[in-house]
């Protein structure tokens, strides 16, 4: 019904909805709220973590997952509301492009639309809160930028930079007393993808037993396959030839053919003929002269045992990343037909030693003193599977965010140096601008000192009174201040080496306005009738 | 009811299945038809103007899109009721054939049909009104005409052409960056701009997203991205100064399309035949290569043998390239199609300054890009965007902008926006109306009042005062005698269109008011709606 009281008639099909004006804009902002008040528990060094159980039938106790990172606990939730799906969004943008802050990037739009709630019911119109917020965001982004610092890439500094940023990124992280050990292992690791980003080249194997501080960056590479039966169980200066090709019989791949004999002699001799084939194509094999052969796909019986027959090692059924790492890390190349022989030389890889290992109860290849060396394995060992892959979780994160830092290379103070900072320069900013949106810009910067605010909440200390003195030391000009999460004070962060990523915080700053902007612009949702399922 | 009886008095059924049928008739349709109609244009109506807002849509899938372009609300509405189908079918035209003002021909509809509603009650007959708003719409038009001006848009580095594209970005999400992408947009549109005859090929504009950055991260690629890799992890990234071989047969051995059986029967035959096989391969690679090619795309997979034949030759080639992107590529390198490798000639390769792989963020999602084509045709708007909704909403906006920008291109008259050349029309119409002797007056009179409900839409949007503004702003038309007096909604301190620089095309307010009329037309025709019961 209409104001006046006519009946509408029906416009929409039947179970859609639509919500207009403020009723969508509660909605939203309810939603948005909730699932930035959902993670924020688990933020900072003192953040706690989530188990996460699932859904379904015969699955209730299997499959758990505990927990601290903003991205997976918001990727496995089920919600309804629109608002926050853009929030679980910009979350999963935030893992794809840099990998850390996922927690905070929900977060600070969460914060965002709290304080725009705000605005909202002053009667201030969402088009003034958009324009103060773009305002806000330029300034904070200037002075973000402005106090960034910048390394040579090749300088010990830079490398001390790395260690710090994976020790900021590790320490909310349930590897948190051991972060030291893994900032390095993780700043090594990265280091020797020398400059290249392909995260594929990091391998890492999880092995559950044994404790945390067990796990290690192998100095060579371990592939996790084991060396066909009747090999040489160790080799020294291996040449590697790594091969994608079929090793099983070789199909005709000319369509339409068929085999039609009309004799048991026939038979045989067809037989012979692919007998003879797949000794012919051994052969050739065996004139790159390769100790090893790594095959992508199955290698029968019989081509094995002519392999092994000539004193080479075989492995097979090595999966497609593996062998690009194995490809990678000893320099050779991917071959699927042999007829080059002489190109022996740039095609087959090299490496020191290969050797089967046993780590915990599990059998693997290693390979050590590669030729090119660069991808590499990190082992993870742990007294749970869910351990693990939360290990695995932290661990990826700080590798997605040094391998960021090296191609950005600028740094900023941690600890909630930079959300501070640029909390100040908004404040500065509102003082300038005339008109309803200095309002907004004020709110930006309470958004973003909720940060360290909810980090000192986490870690159980008076919040209210910390970030007014972190505000003060701000203010006196002392510019590496930031939070001391051990001792609830307020320190000097280029002592306690907490760095980040500029780029992280940059990606976080943007993607929050942006999806807070967007949120705001709304002003009727309009939801569509589900579509029916039928049970199968 | 549609009960009729015979001569016998025994009753019959004109309708089949009468019982489940529901009917509306007379007023009560007409009603009930303007009403749902209204219920559209309501929705749509707080979305128009650079202040307008967002809409919020909720798939039967339960995605999520957020946008302000009035058709694809209206497309995502799923909407049930006929007669408001008809408004979502407005706005999809609108969209095909300009591309832009989506959202103000379905407010200007709306108001119409508001309008009608208060001359049936006041007891005109339907069609009177749809004549009356048939003559105005003419009157407005012709208007629209004598006060459109003609702009050059070569003057000032395409200037106007810029401005065009700020207005049309102005009322979205990316309004904050609507200057960087409307100059996107230009570039674009003019790189592909056949000048001479006055035409633009949109499909030689690919737009191309990517969630991560921002949008200040979107940019111009004088060239083509494509989301395909290197067949082969250690072919070479780069390849500069590219021959590219564009094949649309798969490097595999050929499947001849007669149905055919090979029989193998012997030893030999099964040896003879696997080296043909071979054969083939060697042959492929050898027929590409020979023509000097340093790349070759193929809209086809390959088999693991060729591909491998193809990294020992050091030929980088990339499979699985999709129908859009080869014609696109040979549009822009001026390469011939190959459909058989044994058409293979070095005239048919197309030529480009370099083709690289690039790489974005952690997840490891490669592109090529495909720089200094030689006949450089084609371009790629890449797009980024904090979250894949607002990505989204960007190409939708840069889409407008486009269209914009080509209608200009077309047709270089524009009108003023803000309201203005509503505003010019409705004084001209309500002129007209008192030279009309017949009843259609009113409904002429009506249609000059839902013009000025577009002006009064936007100062609403605006939060300024809507009847004070179209107010001032009509006197000082008729007192200046000057069309170009609309709304401040940037609240710039003047309401004289030109100063602000808000651009329109002629041709696409002209199609509104025409679109708009001919609908409303229709509506009001509708006297009787038999519709199944449970619909």
């Amino acid at each position: 019904m209409d104001i006046v009281g006519n009946v509408l008639p029906q416009v929409l099909k039947d179970e859609a909805t639509e919500d207009k004006g403020e009723m969508a804009r509660l909605q939203s902002f309810v939603g948005a709220i909730a699932v930035a008040d959902l993670v924020k528990t688990t933020l900072g060094p003192k953040g706690m973590d989530k188990i996460l159980k699932p859904t379904g039938p015969g699955q209730e106790m299997t499959h758990i997952t505990v927990t601290n990172d903003g991205a997976t606990i918001l990727k496995s939730m089920y919600v309804e509301n629109p608002a926050a799906k853009i929030l679980i969004e910009i979350s999963k943008t935030q893992d794809e492009e840099v990998g850390d802050g996922t927690t905070t990037v929900a977060v600070l739009a969460g914060e965002l639309l709290r304080e725009g709630e705000k605005l909202i019911q002053k009667r201030i119109h969402p088009q003034h809160v958009i324009a103060g917020w773009r305002i806000a965001r330029d300034v904070a982004l200037k002075r973000l930028r402005d106090i960034s610092t910048e390394n040579d890439i090749n300088s010990q500094e830079f490398h001390d930079d790395l260690v710090k940023i994976a020790r900021t990124t590790l320490s909310s992280k349930l590897i948190t007393s051991d972060r030291n050990y893994f900032a390095d292992l993780c700043v090594k690791a990265v280091l020797r993808l020398k400059g290249s980003s392909n995260l594929d080249y990091i391998q890492i194997i999880k092995l559950p037993g044994g404790t945390i501080r067990d796990s290690y960056l192998d100095d060579g590479f371990i592939l996790k396959k084991q060396i066909t039966i009747g090999c040489k169980r160790r080799i020294e200066n291996a040449k590697i030839l790594v091969a994608n090709t079929a090793m099983d019989y070789d199909k005709i791949k000319i369509y339409g053919t068929k085999v039609k004999v009309n004799s048991m002699d026939k038979v045989a001799e067809i037989e012979a003929a692919e007998k003879e084939k797949m000794k012919h194509k051994v052969d050739k094999i065996l004139k790159y002269q390769p100790t090893v052969f790594v095959n992508r796909q199955l290698i029968y019986n019989y081509p094995e045992q002519l392999l092994a027959d000539s004193g080479i090692t075989v492995i097979e059924h090595a999966d497609f990343e593996g062998m690009e790492r194995v490809a990678a890390a000893t320099g050779a190349e991917i071959l699927s037909t042999f007829d080059a022989p002489e190109r022996s030389q740039q095609v087959l890889g090299h490496c020191d030693l290969i050797e089967e290992i046993m780590i915990g109860e599990e059998k693997m290849i290693k390979f050590t003193g590669c030729k090119k060396n660069e991808a590499c394995t990190i082992v993870l060992r742990g007294a749970s599977t869910h351990i693990l892959d939360e290990v695995d979780r932290s661990i990826h994160d700080a590798l997605c965010v040094l391998i960021t830092t090296v191609k950005n290379k600028r740094v900023v103070w941690g600890g909630g140096n930079s959300e501070m900072q640029m909390a100040a320069a908004c404040e500065e900013e509102a003082k300038k601008v005339q008109g309803k949106q200095a309002f907004a810009i004020e709110a930006f910067a309470r958004a973003l000192r909720q940060i360290p605010t909810i980090i000192c909440d986490n870690g159980g200390y008076d919040s209210a009174e910390l970030i007014q003195n972190f505000k003060v030391e701000l203010q006196k000009g002392n510019n590496t201040c930031g939070l001391n999460m051990t001792d609830g004070t307020i320190g000097n962060m280029s002592e306690l080496g907490v760095k980040e990523c500029l780029r992280v915080k940059e990606q976080a700053l943007m993607a929050a306005s942006e999806a807070a902007e967007l949120i705001m612009r709304v002003d009727n949702i309009v939801k569509c009738a589900p579509r029916k399922r039928e049970r199968a | 009811m549609s009960l009729a009886f015979d001569d016998y008095g025994r009753p019959y059924i004109i309708l089949r299945d009468q019982g489940q049928k529901k009917r509306m008739k007379g007023l009560e349709a007409y009603k009930s038809n303007i009403l749902a109609a209204k219920a559209v244009a309501n929705t749509l109506s707080s979305s128009l103007g650079p202040k307008g807002m967002d809409k919020m849509l909720v798939s039967p899938d339960g995605d999520v899109s957020v946008t302000n372009d009035g058709a694809t609300i209206v497309e995502k509405m799923e909407i049930q009721h006929p007669t408001a189908k008809l408004l979502v079918e407005l706005s999809q035209s609108q969209d095909a054939e300009i591309g832009d003002g989506t959202t103000g021909v379905v407010v200007l509809a709306g108001k119409l049909l508001e309008q009608a509603l208060t001359l049936l009650d006041k007891g005109i007959h339907p069609l009177k009104i749809s004549d009356g708003f048939d003559r105005a719409c003419d009157v407005a038009i012709k208007h629209l005409e004598t006060i459109s001006e003609e702009i050059d848009i070569q003057a000032n580095e395409h200037e106007a052409l810029i401005q065009a594209a700020c207005t049309a970005l102005g009322s979205k999400v990316v309004s904050k960056r609507k200057r960087e992408l409307g100059k996107i947009a230009v570039t674009a549109v003019l790189d592909v701009a056949d000048l001479a005859r006055r035409d633009v090929n949109l499909d030689l504009i690919k737009i191309q997203t990517k969630t991560g950055g921002s949008v200040e991260d979107t940019r111009l690629i004088s060239g083509i991205l494509i989301d395909k890799d290197m067949s082969h992890p250690q072919m070479p990234k780069e390849v500069n100064d590219a021959k590219i071989c564009l094949l649309t047969c798969p490097f595999e051995p050929p499947k001849p399309k007669t149905k055919h059986n090979i029989n193998i029967s012997s030893a030999e035959d099964y040896k003879k035949l696997y080296q043909q096989e071979q054969q083939y391969f060697i042959d492929m690679v050898n027929l590409v290569k020979a023509s000097g090619a340093n790349i070759a795309l193929c809209q086809w997979g390959f088999d693991d043998e060729a591909n491998h034949l193809l990294l020992q030759n050091e030929l980088p080639a990339v499979r699985w390239v999709s129908g859009t992107d080869v014609e696109l590529i040979a549009m822009a390198t001026g390469a011939r199609i190959i459909p058989r490798f044994q058409e293979i000639t070095p005239e048919k390769l197309g030529k480009a300054g370099c083709v690289k792989e690039v790489q974005f963020g952690t997840s490891n999602e490669r592109m090529l890009v495909i720089e200094n084509c030689q006949c450089t045709k084609a371009v790629t708007i890449l797009i980024r965007g904090g979250s894949q909704m607002i990505v989204d909403e960007a190409k939708r906006s840069i889409h407008d902008a486009i269209c914009v920008i080509r209608n200009l291109i077309k047709d270089n008259r524009i009108v003023y926006g803000g309201g203005s050349a509503e505003l010019a029309c409705a004084i001209q119409v309500l002129q007209y109306a008192d030279e009309v002797s017949s009843v259609e007056q009113y409904a002429i009179r009506s249609f000059a009042d839902a013009l000025e409900g577009i002006p009064c839409c936007l100062a609403d949007n605006c939060g300024l005062n809507p009847i004070t503004s179209v107010a001032q702003a009509k006197s000082r038309q008729l007192k200046e005698n000057n069309p170009r007096i609309g709304i401040d909604c940037m609240e710039l301190g003047t309401t004289d269109m030109k100063e602000q620089r808000i651009y329109e095309t002629l041709s696409s307010k002209k199609q509104q008011i025409q679109l708009a009329t001919q609908v409303v037309k229709m509506i009001l025709k509708i006297d009787d709606v038999i519709a199944p019961d449970d619909y």
